[in-house]
């Protein structure tokens, strides 16, 4: 591969509409229990938006919709114009072009870190072996462990482990990132090189939903902050409205308590 | 100024480390052999008691099995009277020349004498085979597979049972005995229901309720019934319902009931490893965009069967073993013809049985053994390449 493709493939790929996601009255339920009520949400191409909320709120879930590691039960979700529905094909399209990071990393313990990054390029992408550990070099340099390729995940400390994980997601160039609490499992000294990373992404201009308490992160990088409550957004500002000047009484309660 | 007991002076309160600590060698009693025997055997009274009972029992075995199977053991003779108290005036261990004189039948039963050559070269066939898929640095080791899923079945049926065509006459599976009945029926015991189990587990978690039915049904109602039984129906019930010119042989009859058998057995050990895999991995997999079948042959089956390795070779050994069975439907495996040797009157003595049973012991004990030495010896390996 030339460098000029490299640098291409270092570029967030483009979405081909400019809504990202649109998420249009969506319910969602676990058995009786209605985790997930009127989600309405639309987030442009290029947005980055940050997700927080107490726990049992359905961030996650909600995050989790996009790329139907969870079913909806009724509204809508398009993700770069293909509505999520029971299609199978539709479900693997979007999950190719849609790219996640999870809590406690899932990164595959058998395969090396190099084979974990080259894995869904190899066989989603159909892309050569070669040219896909070219690609997945290319972004363990990025996230800064070229030299822990031949590692197994086993080896590493969960902060290069999510750097791996976040390299595995980029690998498929995917055209929106979920983040879902990517730095709640990792010990604090290591926090911080997975939100640099996550910072650098999002300053290439990546479309990102992360669901996470970094509240530093939030003010840097977030266009957008969606605060979520018992299965509902309740609150949606800008950063700096949002901290300063909370309008729902739950998002000054939560605020109060996370902000000593 | 004086302090209350239990207080703490200035200097106890505040601590700066003003020098690094290097790392020491450990004590001598935690090296050496002398260290080792001290900590692990002679550490406490009971454990010296343990040792020293244990000591004496293993010699107490050894000695015996040395006295039978050698000091005392009968090693040339023609007939029974080489092995009789009475004529040699001696104590009487194992009764060797039955074994010389008998080993051509405990190890092709009543194959054709002039045919026998084709036995042996199956073994040989065979041996390659297992050789190359075993031995983990073998060269080009997916021909290997191609050999031995493939060309080693059909090699081995043309060589065993015969292809008049070619010149080989067909011998009658009635005819087959010995070691080459025991290898053939566990090896394609082995060898079908690894691939049938992983399919089962499969589908008795497939998410799909008809396919989740059979599956249960099959795993089920084969696990529910003795494996005598399935033996019992395959060779007595089955000619019943089938014309008599359609009737399969019965070594074939056999070979299915055994492998639906051990089938069943591996799907619920291959599930249980299936259920140990966390959902986390599923749903990394799925999340690069992988679907249900590259997600389950490359992320989920492979650290599936790896943990369950133990499992899958204690089901093997525990198959190699239950092909015993198959005598009670009149095919003569290794155990079989023991069984009918030791009561030839040419060669019946008091130590006939006892020899002819350590023949089999000892047969089916390096098998087993060695099943279990090559599963220790990948399990070491998985467990150094990926350190969790």
């Amino acid at each position: 591969m030339s460098t000029a493709e490299l640098s291409a493939v270092g570029k967030p790929a483009r979405l081909s509409n400019p809504i990202a996601v649109d998420i249009v009255k969506m319910n969602k339920w676990y058995g009786d229990f209605h985790v997930l009520r009127d989600i309405d949400l639309r987030v442009k191409g290029g947005e980055r938006i940050v997700i927080c909320g107490p726990s049992g709120s359905g961030k996650s879930t909600m995050i989790r919709c996009i790329n139907r590691l969870e079913e909806h039960q009724s509204g809508r979700i398009v993700v770069d114009g293909v509505e999520l529905a029971n299609d199978l094909k539709k479900i693997d399209e979007v999950r190719r072009e849609v790219g996640m990071v999870f809590q406690h990393f899932n990164l595959f313990p058998h395969l090396t870190v190099l084979e974990n990054c080259a894995l869904a390029p190899i066989w989603v992408r159909k892309m050569p072996k070669k040219q896909a550990e070219e690609i997945a070099l290319h972004y363990l340099t990025r996230v800064k462990i070229p030299n822990q390729a031949n590692k197994y995940p086993g080896q590493l400390s969960g902060g290069q482990q999510q750097r791996v994980a976040i390299a595995r997601a980029l690998c498929m160039s995917p055209k929106i990132m979920l983040f879902d609490e990517p730095t709640s499992a990792l010990d604090p000294e290591m926090v911080k090189e997975v939100l640099d990373t996550m910072v650098s992404l999002a300053k290439d201009g990546m479309t990102m939903l992360c669901v996470t308490h970094e509240m530093g992160f939030a003010r840097e990088v977030a266009d957008r902050i969606v605060f979520m409550d018992e299965g509902q957004i309740v609150e949606m500002n800008e950063p700096e409205q949002f901290f300063t000047n909370p309008q729902h009484q739950r998002t000054k309660l939560f605020l109060s308590q996370i902000l000593r | 100024m004086t302090m209350a007991e239990g207080e703490l002076a200035i200097s106890e309160l505040h601590f700066v480390r003003d020098q690094h600590l290097p790392p020491l060698a450990p004590p001598a009693r935690m090296t050496g052999a002398v260290g080792w025997i001290r900590e692990n055997l002679l550490s406490t009274p009971v454990n010296i008691a343990m040792t020293v009972v244990v000591l004496l029992l293993t010699v107490w075995i050894v000695w015996g099995l040395l006295d039978f199977l050698i000091l005392d053991a009968v090693w040339t003779g023609a007939d029974r009277e080489a092995c009789l108290m009475s004529t040699q005036h001696r104590e009487i261990g194992a009764c060797w020349p039955f074994v010389w004189e008998r080993l051509p039948y405990f190890t092709y039963g009543s194959y054709p004498i002039p045919e026998r050559w084709r036995v042996d070269v199956f073994f040989a066939l065979l041996a390659i085979g297992v050789g190359w898929m075993l031995w983990l640095q073998a060269p080009r080791r997916d021909l290997g597979a191609l050999y031995f899923f493939v060309v080693l079945p059909i090699l081995s049926y043309i060589l065993l049972h015969g292809f008049a065509a070619i010149g080989l006459p067909v011998v009658d599976t009635v005819l087959w005995g010995g070691v080459l009945v025991t290898i053939v029926v566990a090896t394609v015991g082995i060898v079908v229901s690894l691939p049938i189990g992983i399919l089962l587990a499969l589908g008795r978690r497939s998410r799909m309720p008809t396919v989740r039915f059979f599956a249960t049904l099959f795993i089920e109602f084969v696990r529910g019934v003795p494996l005598i039984t399935v033996l019992f129906m395959a060779s007595v019930m089955l000619p019943l319902f089938v014309p008599q010119q359609f009737e399969p042989d019965k070594l074939l009859r056999a070979l299915v009931g055994i492998a639906m058998f051990a089938s069943a057995y591996m799907a619920e050990v291959v599930r249980a490893g299936l259920q140990a895999i966390p959902k986390g991995q599923y749903e990394g997999a799925m999340a690069v965009g992988l679907s249900y079948s590259p997600m389950m042959r490359l992320i989920v089956l492979p650290q599936a069967l790896r943990i369950t390795i133990p499992n899958i070779v204690n089901t093997y050994i525990g198959l190699f073993k239950d092909t015993t069975l198959v005598t009670i439907i009149g095919i003569f495996d290794l155990l079989h013809t023991i069984e009918v040797a030791r009561i030839d009157p040419k060669w019946a003595t008091p130590v006939t049985s006892a020899t002819g049973y350590t023949v089999a012991a000892i047969f089916y004990l390096i098998f087993c053994y060695g099943m279990s030495r090559y599963a220790r010896a990948t399990e070491a390996r998985l467990q150094k390449g990926a350190k969790r």
